[in-house]
């Protein structure tokens, strides 16, 4: 079972590359502010993964519980200013 | 079955921070720094530091972003260095050997999670054992930051406070 949460936060690893590609290459900033969102919803999941893998859940959930919350903060403030400014 | 595992992120921290520093536009190199950090947070987390990497997921991923980005849009978005290329022969060289000579001093550090290095010995185990005793919390963070070193946190409280209120009041001079 081990193994198996090991590969998966391994192919989880590989699917943010996916999205760091967006991010990097993006042509406009609407594409990155999505990319970096993408990553950070994986960044969630693999935070669980990892408290599965050490098999302390219950502390990681709060964790990543809390870094949801602040990921959906950061997003807000980047459109906000996005909005003030207009198309950059 | 640590060490598996923060291969990849550790490669993909390599890879942000190149990133980071080497694309012109600055409004991508902030979002590349943002994702940097959590890849850094997440490695924090692979090392059993959570209260570090929430710090860094919250600081590095989701505040400094927006400051980098409120100031970039006050200021020019493009890179303009004032020294492109002169000193690019000298970091090739220089900078590999002041990794070398750090992975070398890292050989003597003790090992991850040794119960026998000083950091464990010496005064830790007080604060373990005394703590819920001394001050009726069952965190033992919470008890070291707020309690142990009560004043210590105080005059860091103090010192934020003053640098928010310098700020503050620099910034509220310009919009007059």
């Amino acid at each position: 079972m081990k193994f198996f949460f090991l590969f998966v936060l391994i192919a989880l690893a590989v699917l943010i590359l996916v999205y760091l590609y967006r991010v990097v290459q993006g042509p406009t900033i609407y594409d990155r502010v999505l990319g970096l969102n993408g990553i950070s919803t994986k960044a969630i999941i693999l935070l669980v993964l990892i408290g599965t893998v050490y098999e302390r859940v219950d502390m990681f959930v709060d964790i990543s519980t809390g870094y949801a919350l602040l990921n959906l903060v950061g997003a807000l403030a980047i459109a906000k200013f996005l909005e003030q400014r207009g198309s950059v | 079955m640590t060490f598996s595992f923060e291969v990849p992120l550790l490669i993909l921290l390599i890879l942000t921070a190149a990133g980071a520093i080497l694309v012109k536009d600055l409004v991508p190199a902030v979002f590349i720094l943002g994702s940097y950090s959590f890849f850094l947070a997440l490695v924090w987390a692979c090392l059993g530091a959570v209260d570090v990497a929430f710090v860094e997921a919250v600081v590095g991923a989701g505040l400094a972003t927006v400051f980098f980005l409120l100031t970039l849009f006050r200021t020019a978005q493009k890179d303009t260095r004032l020294y492109p290329s002169s000193y690019r022969g000298a970091a090739l060289i220089g900078l590999p050997l002041l990794g070398f000579l750090i992975l070398y001093a890292a050989n003597d550090l003790p090992k991850f999670g040794d119960p026998a290095s000083p950091a464990s010995v010496h005064v830790s185990p007080v604060y373990l054992e005394n703590s819920l005793h001394d001050t009726r919390t069952p965190n033992v963070v919470t008890s070291v930051l707020m309690d142990y070193r009560a004043l210590d946190t105080l005059i860091e409280t103090v010192v934020i406070f003053t640098a928010g209120i310098a700020c503050a009041l620099l910034l509220g001079r310009s919009r007059e």
